[in-house]
């Protein structure tokens, strides 16, 4: 009978602070620049520069230790990694390996309905490496010091999680946490957020855990769960045919779905760390510990149980929402302007989900402004615009944001109000279709949608359905 | 403190430094001399002592998060050995 293995595995989160200066020096973080444009003396490792640390940082990663139910080191420090490679100009990385600045904390996180507990061995403060770029022509690299020295805080989780789901749901639950925070826009396609997973595999009911692996490189939910599984297949391929599992760092391809041993930097692991002589100690006091949490938003658990008190809407589309900051940005600022929850709900649910799937765009990369979306109900409200109009024109503010009322005013998109116009225009449409009147007099009361659609196409789309109807109605039992 | 020929060769490999074996001999007399000098520490009676991070009584130094650096790329990569197209040219490395 083959044995049963139980997946084990922790999770480093490297996560780039939104912050606008790199960590130790003025230079700007904004993504994009052109190859050493955001650079400095301090950032590319120039002899006699000096590093000041940057306050912004410390407050950002003790607002995140907060949400994520840590100690908060309140005397901590910056240590040196010493180790050489082109993307390191100082040939030391200036991080915490002894005081970091949170310890002990936990997330919770639900999968398949089960809620369990993640435990956060600690968070430490660091700055970025640069970027290596191969040269073919030359057959060399070429190094781009503009991401060195962006501040980055990695987040190392206690080997907790059982399954690719529950990685999942973690990441989730820390982006969504640091997002609602306004400490990061973690985005993992874009690097802003990274996880190396260090995975081992043990028999079901054992105590002990078997060695692990470490692996990088994955850059979508989807890439960590197929690394997942293939490192657990491969583990379990391995111990089932009497070999062991090594010790090693691989490296995930997503395109061949296969993983690799990272060449070995033959003297690596000895990193000798020590504390950085040139960053003096950080005190956290008990005050400004209190500033900050005081000055924490509303984060998404709590917005959770706050839409259900206050919007009459569905825990379905509450999740949805919320499940994106920007998202839940727009639904409440366009309740602020005035439009009716359940109706901003549903143009998000329904029009915005659609044209995101439509355009391939993140929520988290929507674009449209609260204020059209909400100018866009109101017109609809006041019935200056039917529901077919509305669709169009929200289309042109997914993609472009215009503002509604100048749109239809431009492109004669109100609905006709004239009474006269409309009445006249369906007793023509009446008296050129007798056989659907005879149908619908004869009890057919289908027949009327189709004297409706008639009368919509003759009005260019441009009159209110109901008021179609009505005046159909009224016309027929004449 | 006696330094052996291992640790020499090991804190060669580290600094990515390839000695002659004159270079080694001097090497572990000088690092020799500056344990010994630094082991007069140890006898120092530090029970009383609170541990420390720093030389210099002073704490949170920071920066406010403002931008403050240009562009001064031109003026950094004149101190390359070789550059190319606005980037560090350097030997071909792995990820």
């Amino acid at each position: 009978m083959s044995k049963t293995y139980e997946t084990v595995i922790g999770l480093e989160v490297h996560v780039e602070l939104a912050t606008k200066t790199k960590i130790f020096c003025g230079c700007s973080t904004e993504f994009g620049g052109a190859p050493n444009t955001h650079t400095c003396p301090v950032c590319t490792g120039m002899p006699g520069s000096l590093p000041v640390l940057n306050k912004g940082v410390v407050e950002k990663a003790v607002a995140v230790g907060l949400a994520t139910n840590c100690t908060i080191t309140q005397n901590c420090k910056f240590d040196r990694k010493n180790y050489f490679y082109p993307d390191n100009p100082q040939n030391y990385q200036i991080s915490q390996l002894y005081y970091p600045i949170c310890r002990d904390g936990k997330v919770e996180i639900e999968v398949d309905g089960k809620k369990k507990f993640v435990r956060i061995h600690e968070i430490h403060m660091e700055e970025d490496a640069g970027k290596l770029v191969h040269d073919p022509f030359t057959d060399s690299s070429l190094v781009d010091f503009n991401r060195s020295g962006v501040p980055l805080i990695e987040i190392v989780s206690e080997p907790d999680m059982r399954s690719a789901e529950e990685v999942i749901a973690y990441l989730e639950k820390l982006r969504l946490i640091i997002q609602y925070l306004g400490a990061s826009d973690c985005k993992l396609n874009e690097g802003s957020m990274r996880a190396d997973v260090n995975l081992s595999v043990r028999e079901v009911g054992s105590s002990e855990f078997g060695t692990r692996t470490e692996t990088k490189n994955l850059n979508s939910f989807k890439a960590i769960a197929r690394a997942i599984e293939n490192e657990r297949e491969r583990q379990i391929d391995l111990i089932e045919s009497g070999e062991k599992v090594v010790q090693e760092t691989r490296r995930w391809d997503d395109t061949k779905e296969y993983s690799y041993p990272m060449r070995s930097k033959e003297d690596a692991q000895d990193y000798r760390y020590f504390p950085d002589p040139d960053l003096v100690p950080i005190v956290i006091s008990d005050a400004w510990m209190e500033e900050i949490r005081r000055s924490q938003p509303e984060l998404r658990d709590e917005k959770r149980i706050r839409y259900k008190e206050e919007y009459d809407i569905p825990d379905y589309d509450i999740d949805i929402i919320t499940n994106s900051k920007k998202m839940a940005d727009i639904f409440e600022e366009a309740i602020a302007l005035g439009a009716a929850p359940k109706k901003v709900s549903n143009w998000l649910m329904v029009e915005t989900m659609r044209l995101m799937k439509e355009h391939s765009v993140d929520a988290d990369d929507l674009s449209f402004s609260a204020k059209n979306l909400a100018a866009l109900i109101a017109l609809v409200e006041s019935k200056a615009i039917n529901g077919t109009v509305a669709k169009e024109v929200f289309e042109k503010i997914f993609t472009d944001d215009i503002e509604p009322e100048q749109y239809v005013e431009e492109h004669g998109l109100k609905t006709v109000n004239d009474a006269g116009a409309l009445t006249k225009t369906i007793e023509e449409i009446v008296a050129a279709n007798p056989k659907s009147v005879e149908d619908y007099k004869s009890g057919k009361e289908k027949a009327i949608g189709f004297l409706v659609g008639q009368t919509m196409k003759a009005m260019q789309g441009k009159a209110d359905p109901g008021e179609v109807n009505r005046i159909l109605k009224e016309i027929l039992s004449k | 403190m006696v330094i052996t020929d291992e640790t020499i060769e090991y804190v060669g490999i580290l600094a990515k430094l390839e000695l002659s074996d004159e270079a080694k001999e001097q090497a572990k007399k000088d690092m020799s001399d500056m344990l010994d000098y630094v082991s007069k520490l140890n006898e120092l009676d530090t029970d009383n002592v609170p541990a420390m991070s720093h030389a210099f009584p002073v704490n949170n130094v920071f920066r406010e998060d403002v931008v403050t650096s240009g562009d001064t790329r031109e003026q950094l990569l004149s101190n390359a050995p070789e550059q190319k197209d606005g980037c560090y040219k350097v030997p071909k490395t792995f990820d």
